[in-house]
C-alpha cells in the first residue's frame, strides 16, 4: 500500500537538489516543493540578472556625451513584442504546470492514512490521536507513515505550518481541512501557526516529533488512561442521549432518527432534493444544524448541540459514528476498531483536560532517505492501537 | 493670436520676464486660498502635504516594528502592542498612502497639465475629495491613537467581528470614507481624459502617464466599491450580530476573504500602475527616446487593470478555497505577470541607442526597473500553487510586495516627484543630493527586504512578534533588515530636507529644464492657474523630440527663460 503511495509521489522524478537557505526536508512533499523552487529562482536569476546586464550595459554605452544631444527615435518591433509577450507566457505555463501538479499532490489527501484530528484554538494546538491519545502543541508521528490531519478550530481562522513538511493548511471555523504528510526524517520539527489569530499569535506554535515506528508504538504505549477517539465518542453518545433515536445496531429496530451502523461514507438522501455524502462535515452539521440536510423520510425533530458539544467531543463522536459497521480489521478508515460499542474501556471524561506529555523515548540519530516500503501506512490499526486497548 | 502682442502686452510681457511670474503658488494668498481652491495643482499639493504626514507616521510604525525584531524574544513592546504596530503601518501605508500617492498628487497635478487642459473635469469634487480623504484619514488615525486597531490591515473574520476588542468600526469606517475619494478621484480622472483632451491630442497621442492613470482610475472605480461593501458587512456583523461571515450564524469566513481581495489586489495594481506611468515619462524623457513599443505598454496597463480582476483566489491557495478553483487563479495569474513583463522589456529597450542621463530621476527609474523586476519574478514564484503553500503568510510575501510597494510604486514616486519638482515648486533641488539619497534608498531598501525572502523560505511566518532563537540565520537576516531599515529611513528623510531647502533656495526652473516633450513642459514653472496662456494645439506623437520647434514653450514663460539667459539645449541642437 505505501509502495502504490511512493509510486503516486514519485511519477515524476524529481532530481534531489538542495537550494541554500531552505528548512530542512523532512517529508515526501518537500523535495517536491525544493525542486520547483530551485526551477522558478533559476528562471527568476536568469531573467533578473538579464534585465540588470542590459540596463548596466546600455546605461554605460549610451551614456549622455554631449548635453544637447537627441537620439535618433525608435518606435518598436513587433517581432520582439511578440517574442517577449509569447516566450515568457510559455515559461509561465511550464511553472503553472508544474506548481499545479505538487499542489495537487499536497491536496489530494490518500484514503489510507493515520487519522489525526486536530482543534486549534487562541492559542494553542490539540491533536487527538484515533488511539485516544491527546496532545497539546506537540505531535507525535511516525516516521515513513501517511498522517492525515482532520482539522477545525473553536475560535478564529489558524493555519497549520510545518515548514520542515512544506505544508500548509488554513483551519477554519465551521468546517474541516484535511492536510496529510509522511515524514521522512526523525527528529523534531517546529510547528506554527500563520494565519494571524489575534494577541498570542506568535506563540502559538510547537513541535512534530517524528519517531521510529517501534518509538512510537512504545510512545503510545506509555499513554496511559488513554480510551480511543471512537471510545470516548460512544460514551458521549450515550451521555448526550443520542441513542435514544439513533440506532446503532443493525439489527434493531429504526429509531426516530436515522441508523447509524454502516452509514459513514454512504450517499444519504435528503428532504428536497439529491443526495450527501456522509463524510465528516455532514455529521458535524447534522450534529450541530439538524435540519439544514435533513435525512428524507424523517420529521425535523432533532434539537442542535450547539454549545452543548465542543469541537474535540465532535470528532469523538464522528470517530464513533464511523466505526460503527466498518469490517473488523478491514482495510477501510483509518480509525480504531472498535466495533458496535465493544470496547470498554477506563473511563477518562471525553472533554477532561489533557495533560501535554513529552516524548518518552526520545528519537535517536535522524534517519536519512525514503521510508522503508514495508513499512504498513496505518500504524494506528496494528499492535499500538491494540497494545493500547488492552490497557 | 498675433494682433495680442500689441505694444502694451510686449510691456507686460518684457516685465514679467524680469520678475517671477504670476503662477498658481503665487496667484492668491491666505490659508482660504488654499483651503477652497479649486486648482487641481493645488489640491496635489494638499494631497502631497498629507500624503506625506500619513506616510511619516507609517514609517514610524515600522521603524518600531524593525527595532522589535532585531531580537528573537518579544522584548521591546508586548505582542499586543506589536500586533497593532504592524496593523498600523499596513493601513496608513496601503490606504492613506500608497493608493493615494501618485494619483492624487503627481496625477491631479498632471492630467489636465498633459492632456493640455485648464483644470480637471469637476474642480469641486476634486476639493471634495481631498476632504472625504483627510476626513477618513483623521477618523482611522484617531482610532489608531484612541487604542489602536490589533487586526492587521487585512481585518479578516472572525478575529476582526467576534475576537478583537479593539477600535476596528472606527478604522474601518475611516477606509470606508476615505474609498470615496478614492472613486471620487477615478471618476474625475477618467471624464477629463475622455472629454478635455487639448485639439490633436489623440488617444495614441497621449503620454503613457495617462493610459496608466487611466487604467488606475477603472480600477478606483470598480474594486472600491467593493471594500467599502466588505467593510459595512464587518461593521454590521459587529454591531447587529448579522451573519454574513459567522458560521455560528450561518456566515462563511472565507467568504470575506474572497470580498476582501477583490478589491485588494486590484488595488495593488492602483499602487503599481501609476509609477508605472511614472517610470514610461521618466524613461522617454531622460533618454530623450520615444516609449519602444508605445501602443503594447499602453495596452498592458488596460490588460493589466482588467486581468487584475479576476486574481484575487492567489490569497487564497491554502484558505480552503477548492483546489480547482485555486488552479485556475493561478492560471490567471500568470497571464496577467505577461503585461508587467511586456513593459519592462519596452523600457529596457528604449534605452537601446538613447541618449542616457544620470539624473535623480533616471537613477529612481534604473531602480524601478531592477526592483521591479524582482518583485515581479517573485509574484510569478508566489502564482506557483506548489510553491506558495509552503511561503505563503511568510517573510517570503512580505518581502515580495515590499519589492512592488517600496521598490516598485515608492521609486516611482520618488523619481516622479524630482522629475516634476521644477515644474511644481518652480526651483530646482539639488542634484547631488539628489543622486545621493536616491543611492541611499536604494541599498537600504534591497538591505532591509531581501534578507526577508531567505527568512520566508526558511519558514518565518509574518506577523511573528517573537520568533526562535534556535534556528540559526533568523536572527542574522533581522538584525540585516533592522540596519537596512536604518539606512532606508534616512535616506527618505534626505530629500524630504532639500525639497523644503530647495522651495525657498534652490535655483529657479526653467519652463523645460530636461528637456521633456509633455505639454506640461510648455508652459511656465510654475505653471500659471490656467495652466496654458493659449490652448495647446498637438501637432507631434508622443515622445516626438523632432520637430525642435514644437519644443517651443508656449507663452511667456519663452521669454522669461530667454530673458536669463537659459537657451532649452535642444534649440543649440538644431543652430
Amino acid at each position: 500500500m505505501s509502495l502504490t503511495g511512493a509510486m503516486l509521489l514519485t511519477q515524476v522524478s524529481v532530481p534531489q537538489v538542495s537550494v541554500p537557505f531552505s528548512p530542512e526536508q523532512a517529508s515526501t512533499f518537500a523535495p517536491h516543493v525544493d525542486a520547483l523552487y530551485a526551477y522558478l529562482l533559476l528562471i527568476t536569476i536568469f531573467f533578473s540578472t538579464l534585465i540588470t546586464l542590459l540596463l548596466v550595459v546600455f546605461a554605460v554605452k549610451y551614456r549622455r556625451r554631449q548635453p544637447d544631444e537627441v537620439p535618433r527615435p525608435i518606435s518598436g518591433s513587433m517581432v520582439l513584442e511578440l517574442t517577449w509577450t509569447i516566450v515568457p507566457l510559455l515559461i509561465a505555463m511550464t511553472i503553472f504546470v508544474w506548481g499545479a501538479s505538487t499542489y495537487f499532490k499536497a491536496y489530494r489527501v490518500p484514503h489510507q492514512a493515520m487519522e489525526v484530528y486536530v482543534v486549534a484554538k487562541q492559542w494553542m494546538w490539540k491533536f487527538q490521536h484515533q488511539t485516544g491519545q491527546r496532545e497539546i502543541n506537540e505531535l507525535h508521528v511516525p516516521v515513513g507513515a501517511r498522517v492525515k490531519l482532520t482539522m477545525t478550530t473553536e475560535d478564529v481562522i489558524h493555519s497549520l505550518y510545518v515548514p520542515a513538511f512544506r505544508i500548509k493548511q488554513d483551519v477554519v471555523p465551521g468546517r474541516y481541512t484535511q492536510l496529510w504528510f509522511e515524514a521522512t526524517k526523525t527528529g523534531s520539527y517546529y510547528l506554527f501557526c500563520a494565519e494571524y489569530c489575534g494577541t498570542n499569535h506568535s506563540g502559538m506554535g510547537g513541535h512534530v516529533i517524528v519517531m521510529e515506528p517501534t518509538a512510537y508504538e512504545q510512545w503510545l504505549a506509555g499513554g496511559a488512561g488513554a480510551e480511543s477517539a471512537a471510545a470516548q465518542g460512544q460514551k458521549l453518545f450515550q451521555e448526550r442521549g443520542c441513542a435514544s433515536c439513533h440506532q446503532t445496531d443493525p439489527a434493531g429496530q429504526q429509531g426516530r432518527g436515522p441508523t447509524l451502523y454502516g452509514l459513514f461514507g454512504k450517499q444519504q438522501a435528503i428532504e428536497g432534493d439529491g443526495t450527501v455524502a456522509v463524510d465528516e462535515s455532514y455529521i458535524r452539521e447534522s450534529i450541530l444544524d439538524p435540519q439544514a440536510k435533513l435525512a428524507l423520510g424523517f420529521q425535523p425533530i432533532m434539537p442542535t448541540f450547539r454549545n452543548q458539544v465542543n469541537e474535540e467531543q465532535i470528532l469523538q463522536l464522528i470517530a464513533y459514528i464511523r466505526s460503527l459497521g466498518q469490517p473488523q480489521g478491514g482495510e477501510s478508515g483509518g480509525t480504531a476498531q472498535g466495533g458496535g460499542g465493544t470496547t470498554t474501556g477506563p473511563t477518562t471524561g471525553g472533554a477532561s483536560p489533557t495533560t501535554e506529555r513529552s516524548n518518552p523515548l526520545a528519537p535517536t540519530s535522524p534517519r536519512q532517505g525514503n521510508p522503508s516500503p514495508q513499512l504498513p501506512p496505518r500504524v494506528g490499526q496494528g499492535g499500538a492501537a491494540n497494545a493500547n486497548r488492552r490497557q | 493670436m498675433s494682433n495680442e502682442l500689441t505694444a502694451t502686452d510686449a510691456r507686460a510681457h518684457e516685465w514679467r520676464s524680469r520678475f517671477p511670474t504670476v503662477n498658481y503658488l503665487n496667484a492668491d494668498y491666505g490659508i482660504k486660498s488654499w483651503l477652497l481652491t479649486k486648482d487641481h495643482k493645488r489640491i496635489a499639493l494638499l494631497y502631497l502635504v498629507s500624503v506625506t504626514f500619513f506616510f511619516l507616521i507609517g514609517g514610524a510604525y515600522a521603524g518600531a516594528i524593525r527595532l522589535e525584531l532585531l531580537t528573537p524574544q518579544g522584548d521591546l513592546v508586548q505582542s499586543q502592542t506589536y500586533n497593532k504596530l504592524f496593523t498600523h503601518h499596513g493601513i496608513m501605508m496601503v490606504f492613506f498612502f500608497l493608493i493615494p500617492s501618485i494619483p492624487a498628487t503627481l496625477g491631479n497635478f498632471l492630467v489636465p497639465m498633459m492632456i493640455g487642459a485648464k483644470d480637471l473635469a469637476f474642480p469641486r469634487i476634486n476639493l471634495l475629495s481631498w476632504y472625504i480623504y483627510m476626513l477618513g484619514g483623521v477618523l482611522t488615525f484617531s482610532a489608531l491613537l484612541f487604542g489602536g486597531v490589533d487586526t492587521g490591515w487585512t481585518f479578516y473574520v472572525p478575529y476582526s467581528t467576534n475576537f478583537s476588542n479593539t477600535y476596528v468600526v472606527l478604522a474601518g469606517l475611516g477606509i470606508f470614507i476615505n474609498g470615496f475619494s478614492s472613486i471620487l478621484t477615478g471618476l474625475n480622472f477618467i471624464v477629463t481624459i475622455h472629454t478635455m483632451r487639448a485639439p490633436g491630442m489623440t488617444w495614441f497621442r497621449l503620454p503613457l502617464f495617462i493610459w496608466s492613470h487611466y487604467a488606475t482610475s477603472l480600477i478606483f472605480i470598480l474594486g472600491t466599491p467593493v471594500i467599502a461593501i466588505t467593510i459595512l458587512l464587518i461593521a454590521l456583523e459587529r454591531l447587529a450580530h448579522v451573519g454574513i461571515f459567522d458560521p455560528a450564524l450561518g456566515g462563511d469566513p472565507v467568504l470575506f476573504q474572497h470580498m476582501f481581495w477583490f478589491y485588494s489586489h486590484p488595488a495593488v495594481y492602483i499602487m503599481i500602475l501609476p509609477a508605472m506611468g511614472v517610470v514610461s515619462e521618466l524613461i522617454a524623457t531622460h533618454t530623450r527616446k520615444p516609449i519602444f513599443g508605445y501602443s503594447f505598454v499602453a495596452f498592458s496597463s488596460l490588460a493589466i487593470a482588467i486581468f487584475g480582476f479576476l486574481v484575487w483566489g492567489h490569497h487564497l491557495f491554502v484558505s480552503s478555497q477548492s483546489v480547482y478553483a485555486g488552479m485556475i487563479f493561478s492560471l490567471i495569474s500568470f497571464v496577467v505577470a505577461i503585461p508587467s513583463a511586456v513593459k519592462v522589456f519596452n523600457w529596457t529597450a528604449t534605452m537601446y541607442k538613447g541618449s542616457i542621463s544620470y539624473d535623480t530621476p533616471m537613477l529612481y527609474a534604473f531602480a524601478f526597473i531592477g526592483l521591479f523586476t524582482i518583485g515581479g519574478m517573485t509574484g510569478v514564484m508566489l502564482a506557483a500553487l506548489g510553491f506558495d503553500v509552503h511561503v505563503t503568510d511568510t517573510y517570503f510575501v512580505v518581502a515580495h510586495f515590499h519589492y512592488i510597494m517600496v521598490g516598485g510604486a515608492m521609486m516611482g514616486y520618488l523619481g516622479g516627484l524630482h522629475n516634476w519638482w521644477p515644474k511644481i515648486t518652480g526651483r530646482m533641488y539639488p542634484e547631488g543630493w539628489g543622486r545621493f539619497a536616491a543611492l541611499v534608498v536604494f541599498v537600504g531598501f534591497n538591505l532591509t527586504f531581501f534578507p526577508q525572502f531567505l527568512l520566508g523560505y526558511m519558514g518565518m511566518p509574518r506577523r511573528y512578534h517573537a520568533y526562535p532563537a534556535d534556528v540559526p540565520l533568523w536572527q542574522v537576516l533581522h538584525v540585516m533588515s533592522t540596519a537596512g531599515a536604518s539606512i532606508l529611513g534616512i535616506g527618505l528623510l534626505i530629500p524630504g530636507v532639500y525639497f523644503l531647502w530647495s522651495m525657498r533656495y534652490g535655483r529657479f526652473a526653467p519652463a523645460n529644464p530636461w528637456p521633456a516633450t509633455g505639454l506640461e513642459w510648455r508652459t511656465p514653472s510654475p505653471p500659471p492657474t490656467e495652466n496654458f496662456a493659449v490652448t495647446p494645439v498637438v501637432t507631434w506623437e508622443a515622445y516626438e523630440y523632432r520637430p525642435v520647434e514644437e519644443m517651443r514653450v508656449i507663452g511667456p514663460g519663452e521669454s522669461a527663460e530667454q530673458a536669463a539667459g537659459v537657451q532649452p539645449p535642444l534649440d543649440r541642437a538644431e543652430t
